[in-house]
């Protein structure tokens, strides 16, 4: 276990600095960094060298590169466009999009799975098609569809919500946030935790367990349900991080003042110090929780052992 | 070192997840509808997988119902005058967000544009993004899984590591930051960022297919008999693994259109005065509390155009995959 949790770390590095690699060229050399810093003209030609040199921006750019992760490491995510350290904005955006993308997993593990669960022992009957029916709605309406329909219905004709989020963002009003960036995956995982159950429900131990006198609950949750778990457990643990990542729609929608928000001010400032801090510790979200993941397999399928 | 091998593959399963769970996810969506019994082909000569599926196809209402609507939204973004002859940019500022009119049965948008005419010639940029990503992605993603997978060894660990990178990055956040430099309105920027971040999706597909295809009898056979590397793979593993990426790619085609319209949403995508469902739907949602209809038609066009696409590769999915059953 622990010489396996060893080997993953190791392997993490080649990727985390391919990514954080990929989001920097593409920051730095597609955009111009400077040209953010003067506004909406463009920027005088004294200013701007004497900007690049400030910065440091006409060294190569594997040397920014390695400069800029030097500076992370050390807890220097450099400064925002207004003067802001980013590290500033991320501790007021990340907690927001934290509880966002909390409600949104737990919207996908309780509705998700009892669905899926509902409908797989169910094949065929008429709740399971119109559910399945109703997912395949939910994935081919696009999130900000979802997101705007939502807001005009509950928000402004019925008033059943505000219609915004306040810069506090509490648990109660991300609710509906919530649902909008879980939908897309809320659909994934009634499907796959239906298909799952009806593959196993065939399975010998299910039988066997039936066999023995187990009464039904007992026989569904403690075994039909922990084995067929574990596709929906790498789906949901893989979605953390796209629904971080993703919550830029949601978040724009509601007005959540949250990870999204500050990338999306980012990018739309050319203000590359904030981008790549964001999507640097997104990248690091993402490699942890597929790590965790891979352990928990482990304790959901005692047949998994990681020399 | 076989006890190594485990986690290994614990890890490729990881960062596919998404990926392979569409596939997996979705594998019995919809039940096969009663009329339509195994065996009623002519008896006799044993049928391909290809024409076994044809025959299951032309029975599945689903398929059918689907591959009309692409059908009708192939041919209208042909020839988007047949149904719809007005000019999506002739636009009368003192019509603005009027509602049915005669003539203009969808209303008005904010510009005074007739919305009928724009959700109509909407289709056109939708679908192209949709199969020219589609192609490109499914020939740059087959190419190189599928060689990494039959060659394995040190490029198939690198092939393996770039694509756990491409994963490790969020796909609307590449968009936003590569795009947005981006000033050309047409399909092509967009186009080629679905396909410089999709390949690694249908790369690890094929892979897994040509490894799966790899190891039958056959193909040692014609092995052993000297066949060359490219002979194996063209003709006896390429047929065997085309299906999976074929299920895929139809599914991915329509979540691709809806990326398209996400971009567009967020200003990065098509600019106008490129005719955009996602352009349509982003200018109409400040307006969405009085003029709702703005944003319903384009919203509900694209909800079906996507919904026609998955339905399609479901239905395909259904009839190639022998051990549903």
């Amino acid at each position: 276990m622990g010489r396996y949790v060893i080997r993953r770390l190791l392997q993490m590095i080649p990727v985390f600095i391919g990514a954080t690699m990929l989001i920097f060229l593409m920051v730095n050399v597609m955009g111009d960094p400077i040209a953010g810093l003067c506004g909406e003209r463009a920027c005088d030609p004294a200013t701007k060298a004497q900007l690049q040199q400030e910065f440091g921006l006409d060294k190569p750019v594997w040397q920014q590169y390695v400069t800029y992760m030097g500076n992370v490491f050390t807890g220097d995510f450099g400064t925002a466009f207004n003067g802001q350290k980013v590290t500033d904005l991320m501790s007021t955006a990340f907690p927001v999009t934290l509880r966002l993308t909390l409600v949104a997993i737990l919207f996908e593990i309780v509705v998700g799975v009892t669905l899926g669960v509902v409908t797989g022992l169910r094949r065929g009957r008429p709740v399971d098609t119109s559910v399945l029916m109703l997912t395949l709605v939910v994935i081919a309406v696009p999130t900000f569809v979802t997101g705007l329909l939502l807001q005009l219905l509950l928000g402004v004709k019925w008033g059943w919500i505000d219609p915004a989020v306040s810069p506090a963002a509490n648990f109660s009003e991300l609710i509906v946030p919530g649902l909008v960036l879980a939908s897309v995956s809320l659909a994934y995982v009634t499907r796959l935790t239906r298909t799952s159950i009806a593959e196993n429900r065939r399975a010998d131990y299910v039988r066997t367990a039936i066999a023995k006198g187990l009464p039904q609950h007992r026989v569904i949750t403690r075994h039909l349900l922990r084995n067929s778990l574990i596709p929906v457990v790498t789906f949901i643990g893989a979605d953390i991080g796209s629904l971080m990542g993703g919550a830029i729609v949601t978040e724009r929608i509601f007005n959540i003042h949250g990870v999204g928000y500050q990338l999306y001010q980012g990018i739309v400032r050319q203000n590359s110090q904030t981008v790549v801090g964001f999507v640097t510790i997104l990248v690091i979200v993402f490699l942890v929780v597929n790590l965790i993941v891979d352990l928990l397999y482990a304790v959901l399928d005692p047949r998994i052992r990681y020399a | 070192m076989p006890e190594s091998q485990q986690p290994d593959g614990a890890i490729a399963g990881t960062g596919a997840g998404g990926a392979m769970d569409l596939a997996t996810g979705e594998a019995t969506t919809l039940e096969k509808t009663p009329g339509g019994p195994e065996g009623t082909g002519p008896q006799g000569k044993p049928r391909s997988l290809w024409s076994d599926a044809w025959h299951d196809l032309r029975r599945n209402p689903v398929f059918l119902v689907s591959g009309a609507i692409i059908l009708f939204l192939v041919i209208i973004s042909i020839w988007p005058q047949l149904i719809a002859s007005g000019n999506p940019l002739e636009c009368h500022l003192s019509k603005a967000q009027q509602g049915s009119q005669p003539g203009h049965p969808f209303g008005f948008d904010g510009q005074g544009c007739d919305v009928y005419t724009r959700t109509v010639h909407g289709a056109r940029n939708s679908v192209t993004v949709g199969v020219c990503a589609t192609l490109g992605v499914a020939l740059l993603g087959s190419a190189l899984g599928g060689l990494a997978g039959f060659f394995g060894g040190f490029w198939d660990g690198l092939l393996s590591r770039i694509t756990d990178i491409f994963f490790a990055i969020p796909v609307i956040l590449g968009g936003l930051v590569l795009l947005s430099v981006v000033t050309s309105n047409t399909v092509w920027p967009v186009v080629g960022f679905i396909v410089l971040l999709g390949w690694p999706q249908i790369a690890r597909i094929a892979r897994g297919a040509v490894i799966t295809a790899k190891q039958n009898d056959y193909v040692q056979a014609a092995r052993a008999l000297g066949a060359s590397n490219s002979r194996l793979l063209l003709r006896h593993i390429a047929p065997n693994a085309v299906a999976p990426v074929i299920v895929v790619a139809t599914i991915a085609l329509g979540t691709f259109i809806a990326l398209e319209a996400t971009l567009s949403y967020l200003g990065v995508g098509l600019k106008p005065p490129a005719v955009s469902w996602g352009i349509d739907i982003s200018a109409a949602s400040p307006y969405i509390r009085n003029a709702p209809h703005m944003l319903l038609w384009p919203a509900g066009a694209l909800a079906i155009t996507v919904l026609a696409f998955i339905m399609l590769g479901d239905a395909v999915r259904d009839a190639l995959d022998p051990k549903l059953r």
